[in-house]
């Protein structure tokens, strides 16, 4: 393989990675505050990318974009508000039933309204042979957005869970609810923000990938499985972790297309998946008691 | 077993009867095509609902066992048998009968079908061990995902390779055809005895599971669903007895798909997908979950709507509305006293508000 392959390969490698890394994170918020495995977060991206591509047609990109990841925010405030507050009793077994539950809803709803036709944005910059040369290998400025994207998505959040008050009220609520609660913290509006949160992340994402990957009603399986891949794989919880997942498993995933068909991309990822659920359930960088994170609720 | 027992066997039975009796009076016994079907579906849900409602353990894989079943038999009685077996082993195979050809001039070989069946079933057995003695070890969103992730890894196999027909699956299965017994298959007239089959095969393995719930290992589950932490410390081997529950559920569901492939003379790749499994664990859901009667009328009730077409373009939306709405109002199925006693306490106080 030449060099120009190799770069060729880790850039798309950590394009789609980063992407897996913003649902993966999308993946951990919901999680620390809830403790709950959102199986509808790779619905969030699809939501995003479609809503993006409808409202392109009548408005400028940059106020699609700001819509469709409002728009499905609020869709995510109304899931967590109809669906999983009323519940008083949250097993993890439910609560995983209810998300697969809400995830082929919404799944179906899209079939149903925008039909299955392959759809996806314009190029931010420039068009599909628009390209730039680095070390010999060609990509699309598109990768550019996806990579500067993320990292903006990153180091927002970075910012809002260490600075703001609201930010670090989530992270009391994620280590110790009753502490929380007993200061004085609203969970219920916790939980509610962790929904929101998470779903306008994945449906910024969802918009900057639409032009590489494009967008299908049922495009959000795959991506929250990777995503979760990603998440299990950086330990659950833990942000540098998921994005160290994201681009390890866009890595692998890429490389791996050269080594065997196509057809079996996925396989790999989730093979990837078994082995760390089953050797190192805590997360490739747990120290310790792994354990404890299986037994979680 | 209990006496009871015998008396709502028999009352399944006479229902199954009577369903033919009737079907076939008023000449619309296409119909038993789909509850034939429905049967080989419940297969997989009742085999579900032993390993998620009494042993506590979910899988977002079962899809794929059925798959397997069904894939596996495919391969050993179709064209694609010469894909994996060069041909001069065949026609060595042949002569000690361990392969067959159905036609002296069409060079079809078949693996014998007294073969077949326990090839399936050893094969599955392997499979469910090598994949259960890890993953079971996992619990909540671990395991679910871990056997989501098993059943999506089969999915991509059976779609991508082409001993399997890719994205076409498999078609032209031959019936399953023992001397000296009727064909296991779709000729419409075998109908009558294909639906019986299908029907003789859901009670035996109902009277197995109805029998493993009152025994030992029953008891040892239901002590695991409870509290697996307490159950190990009265001394039960959790993992073993949800080890033994994993591989009997997914014995049911690739002796399901097994004779389903050989019905529908094909097997496709969807048979595989997350959609089905998803399938399977809402109707154990709705039937109550720790509750075979239950799941056993719901996966035949709901699979028959579905395969009549009753669900037309919505079919994925109902399983998921139904996952939702019973896990949010009845999370202990719909089969439950309480929801009865629900119903009447608000029919009984409509006559109130109307007095007013």
């Amino acid at each position: 393989m030449s060099f120009e392959n190799v770069i060729q390969y880790f850039i798309a490698g950590i394009t789609t990675g980063s992407i897996y890394a913003i649902v993966a994170i999308g993946f951990n918020i919901i999680y620390n505050t809830t403790g709950i495995i959102n199986f509808a977060q790779g619905e969030f991206l699809m939501l995003g990318g479609m809503i993006s591509i409808t409202l392109v047609q009548f408005v400028p990109l940059p106020f699609a974009i700001c819509a469709a990841v409002l728009i499905t925010a609020g869709a995510g405030y109304l899931l967590e508000r109809t669906f999983i507050r009323g519940i008083k009793n949250p097993t993890p077994l439910r609560m995983i039933i209810i998300t697969i539950g809400l995830s082929i809803l919404i799944r179906e709803a899209a079939l149903h309204i925008w039909d299955e036709k392959v759809r996806s944005l314009p190029y931010f910059t420039g068009n599909e042979i628009t390209s730039i040369a680095i070390f010999g290998a060609h990509f699309s400025p598109q990768v550019l957005w996806v990579l500067g994207t993320s990292a903006l998505i990153v180091v927002f959040l970075n910012f809002f869970f260490s600075y703001t008050t609201t930010g670090k009220s989530m992270r009391a609520c994620a280590s110790n609810r009753i502490a929380a609660a007993l200061c004085g913290i609203d969970i219920t509006k916790m939980v509610s923000l962790s929904f929101v949160l998470s779903a306008a992340i994945g449906a910024l994402a969802g918009c900057v990938i639409s032009p590489i990957t494009q967008t299908q009603y049922d495009c959000g399986t795959s991506l929250a499985i990777k995503g979760f891949t990603a998440a299990i794989f950086g330990g659950m919880g833990s942000s540098t972790g998921a994005i160290a997942g994201g681009l390890i498993i866009g890595i692998i995933e890429a490389a791996s297309i050269s080594i065997i068909p196509l057809a079996y991309k996925d396989a790999i990822t989730l093979t990837v998946l078994l082995g760390i659920l089953i050797f190192r359930p805590g997360g490739l960088f747990a120290n310790g008691d792994a354990s404890s994170k299986v037994d979680r609720p | 077993m209990k006496k009871t027992r015998y008396i709502s066997l028999a009352l399944f039975a006479a229902g199954i009867v009577a369903c033919q009796l009737i079907f076939t009076a008023l000449g619309t016994d296409y119909l038993l095509i789909q509850l034939t079907m429905s049967a080989y579906y419940a297969l997989v849900v009742i085999g579900l609902s032993l390993l998620m409602g009494y042993a506590g353990q979910i899988s977002l894989g079962h899809a794929a066992f059925f798959a397997l079943g069904g894939y596996l038999t495919a391969v050993f009685s179709t064209n694609q048998l010469q894909e994996v077996v060069s041909h001069e082993m065949l026609t060595r195979l042949s002569r000690i009968g361990i392969v067959y050809s159905s036609d002296a001039h069409d060079a079809l070989y078949r693996l014998h079908p007294a073969l077949s069946l326990p090839t399936v079933i050893i094969v599955t057995i392997i499979i469910a061990i090598i994949i259960g003695i890890p993953i079971l070890r996992l619990k909540g969103h671990y395991l679910s995902m871990a056997t989501l992730g098993f059943g999506i890894i089969l999915y991509r196999i059976f779609l991508g390779t082409k001993v399997f027909g890719e994205a076409d699956g498999i078609s032209n299965v031959a019936p399953f055809d023992i001397p000296g017994f009727f064909p296991i298959g779709g000729e419409s007239s075998f109908r009558v005895p294909n639906y019986y089959f299908a029907w003789f095969l859901v009670i035996i393995a109902l009277v197995l599971l109805l029998n493993i719930i009152d025994s030992r290992v029953g008891r040892a589950l239901r002590a695991i669903h409870d509290s697996e932490e307490a159950a190990s410390a009265m001394g039960v081997d959790t993992g073993r007895y949800k080890l033994i529950v994993f591989i009997i559920s997914a014995l049911l569901a690739a002796i399901g798909g097994f004779f389903m492939t050989h019905y529908n003379a094909g097997i496709g790749p969807s048979e595989a997908g997350i959609m089905k499994s998803v399938r399977y664990v809402s109707i154990v859901a709705v039937g109550g979950m720790a509750n075979l009667w239950g799941c056993l009328i719901m996966g035949v009730v709901l699979n028959y709507l579905s395969l009549r077409g009753y669900f037309g373009s919505y079919d994925d939306a109902v399983f998921g509305a139904l996952l939702i709405a019973i896990m949010v109002f009845a999370p202990n199925g719909i089969f439950k006293k309480e929801i009865f006693d629900k119903i009447r306490h608000f029919v009984s106080r409509i006559p109130c508000r109307f007095s007013k």
